[in-house]
């Protein structure tokens, strides 16, 4: 019955546990729709709106899907791993999962890097996806000599937001909180840090400073340069990815002293409840 | 402490404070591989804090704990390999198939179970291939079993382990876990069902308010409730009911003013009594005499926890002296003030217990208290 062997190394557990992840998340429509869906349907939108025409931009005179490509790339990146792991760790404790994982020889590490991964992996497809449309349906530049800046500029925001949404899952103590809070953070920014609206140089000062000092802005400029027509090769926007950097030690801190196993007050006893309540309808009676 | 390295698991006057509240209280206890072990009390009788420190979920605030010879609280994968856990309070991730969610926590483990087998061996092998999000409560309490099972633990954890499940369901869960015993696995329970425990355990430990107030085989607890119960409601205005109760040879419970007597003397006692309500021409309203069964023993022990009935022979007693304490008062004819201090337990109790002997689940009215004591504890914890 059994098959004896020696137990999956680390590496390999991390492996099913990335698997397991993109698994579920393609059996998960209403992720899938917000994540990789929303945004495309965003810049079509716009485009059409907005007639591709040019307009002056923090990025200089471009058309609008040149400005709207990266900016929705990068809101959609950030969307799958700051608000999909905030709401999937958060809805995986409250469901007991994580508790159940706790109980297994399963390394914590691998499971929640699975998690990560696979995040930063659909980021990937969402922001490959966009940007294949915006070159090949709009004519958005994009250059050769730049694209190690995007790559890298998308490795460090996506880690970035990764680790405010563990650290967004570990403040959550329910889904209920959850989706709102993470709801209530990225839409906002997305507003004031050049995603959603081109504001350019006509943004009220308090809204500049205020995009400033969170990472959603950071994240949309430095990958936008790396597209732009008008930046300079290699197209590195450095102090932009010292903050995003600076952002992702915060948020690993948090998670580092908050993030828990263990389900909440709340979802505990209602859990415990319901089930009490069916047995009270159906009592078991041995025959 | 005294360390019988055979014992799976070892318990020595573990305690666990939950802020101000003391959860468990002292409890020790062993449990051998191929033993059932039930802990068997209402919530917030410490059940559930004492197998979460077991399973290493916990930390305990004092005494000494050994799981297959190792400190839970501090164990890593290599402990956890040789465990499993069936928790009421763990799920499973919706979107999975069964099959899908069997091999996912298998791989985890060096000794995975085959992975149709198991779902054979828990009967849900037409629901294979189905998400685990259209599974009714009872398949899914059965997932829960295999996944518990999945990696070959050595010792088994099972929180109510039946809950949700239909009567032939139940009778084939319970010859599963007779069969993890027999292959030489330790099997702890939690259970509020008595005829389970009854039917499972080789020793039951019953827990009120943090404390063992009884430990033994079913058959031993089930000796101490006498071979016959005889209950009445003591009369009104009785100054004293001390000539009533002083001369019997049985075991007296009182609650308020109705009496339980729990007798090897059925006939002696019943003659006492009813001779000395004819000299007084008064009726013995509610007089009954039937059979004890494990829950009228299990009812007297959790009534109170100051209050055991007979905390004379099995190890890991709690309390002692409550006990004369506790019965003198009725003998002298002050009937209980003791149970006045309870009303919620002796209100609901003995309703149960009529309206089905055999089965009742023993909620004993405070839900949640456990549950929310132990989250409250485990915020910092991760």
């Amino acid at each position: 019955m059994k098959r004896l062997r020696a137990r999956l190394t680390g590496l390999k557990q991390l492996w099913r546990c990335i698997g397991l992840q993109n698994r579920i998340f393609w059996r998960t429509p209403i992720a899938a729709f917000f994540t990789l869906v929303f945004p495309i349907l965003m810049l079509v939108l716009f485009t059409a709106i907005f007639g591709n025409d040019d307009f002056d931009s923090v990025y200089g005179r471009v058309t609008s899907s040149q400005f709207y490509t990266p900016g929705l790339a990068v809101y959609a990146a950030a969307s799958s791993t700051y608000t999909g792991i905030g709401i999937t760790l958060a809805s995986r404790r409250e469901l007991g999962i994580l508790k159940r994982v706790r109980g297994t020889p399963l390394p914590g590490w691998a499971y929640l890097g699975g998690v990560v991964i696979s995040a930063v992996w659909i980021a990937a497809v969402g922001v490959t996806a966009m940007v294949l449309l915006g070159v090949a349906a709009y004519g958005v530049n994009i250059e050769a000599a730049k694209i190690p800046a995007m790559i890298v500029t998308f490795a460090v925001g996506t880690a970035s937001f990764a680790a405010l949404g563990l650290a967004l899952s570990s403040l959550a103590r329910s889904v209920s909180m959850a989706v709102p809070a993470a709801n209530a953070t990225l839409l906002p920014l997305a507003f004031i840090s050049d995603i959603f609206v081109p504001f350019g140089s006509d943004i009220p000062l308090w809204l500049d400073v205020l995009g400033d000092i969170f990472p959603l802005k950071h994240f949309g400029r430095a990958f936008s340069e790396a597209m732009s027509p008008f930046s300079e090769a290699p197209a590195f926007e450095w102090h932009r990815l010292a903050i995003l950097l600076a952002w992702l030690v915060v948020g690993a801190l948090v998670a580092a002293r908050k993030f828990s196993w263990e389900p909440p007050v709340l979802a505990g006893r209602t859990g415990r409840r319901q089930r009490r309540s069916i047995r009270a309808a159906s009592p078991a009676v041995a025959d | 402490m005294c360390a019988t390295v055979s014992a799976a698991v070892v318990v020595d006057r573990l305690v666990k404070d939950y802020g101000a509240a003391r959860a468990v209280d002292g409890v020790s206890f062993e449990v051998d591989r191929g033993e059932v072990f039930a802990l068997l009390g209402p919530n917030g009788a410490g059940k559930s804090s004492i197998v979460e420190i077991l399973e290493g979920h916990r930390e305990r605030t004092s005494g000494t704990v050994r799981v297959l010879d190792t400190d839970p609280a501090t164990a890593g994968s290599d402990f956890r390999e040789r465990i499993g856990i069936v928790l009421q309070s763990s799920g499973i991730d919706p979107e999975l198939t069964v099959r899908e969610a069997v091999d996912f926590y298998g791989a985890a483990y060096r000794r995975p179970a085959a992975t149709d087998e198991l779902i054979e061996l828990v009967e849900l092998q037409d629901k294979a291939d189905s998400r685990v999000s259209t599974l009714s409560g009872g398949q899914q309490r059965r997932i829960d079993l295999a996944l518990g099972l999945v990696g070959d633990p050595e010792v088994v954890f099972l929180d109510e382990p039946t809950t949700g499940f239909d009567p032939a369901a139940r009778r084939r869960g319970w010859e599963l876990v007779e069969r993890l015993a027999s292959q030489q696995r330790a099997v702890i329970l939690t259970t509020h069902y008595l005829d389970e425990a009854e039917a499972l355990a080789d020793r039951v430990a019953v827990l009120a308010k943090g404390r063992i107030v009884a430990e033994g085989t079913p058959a031993q607890l089930r000796a101490r409730a006498g071979s016959a119960l005889i209950s009445f409601v003591l009369p009104d205005h009785l100054d004293t009911a001390a000539d009533l109760l002083s001369p019997l040879k049985g075991e007296i419970v009182g609650r308020q003013r109705s009496v339980q007597i729990t007798t090897d003397a059925p006939t002696a006692d019943l003659a006492h009594l009813t001779g000395w309500a004819q000299q007084r021409g008064l009726e013995l309203e509610g007089l009954t005499v039937t059979k004890p069964s494990l829950e009228d023993v299990y009812l007297a022990l959790v009534a109170d926890d100051a209050d055991p009935l007979h905390p004379a022979d099995a190890p890991g007693q709690a309390v002692e002296a409550p006990d004369k304490a506790n019965n003198a008062p009725l003998r002298a004819g002050e009937p209980s003030v003791r149970a006045d201090e309870a009303p919620s337990q002796t209100g609901e109790a003995p309703e149960k217990a009529g309206e089905s002997p055999e089965q009742s689940a023993l909620d004993t009215g405070d839900e949640g208290d456990e549950d929310a004591d132990a989250e409250d504890g485990s915020d910092g914890a991760s």
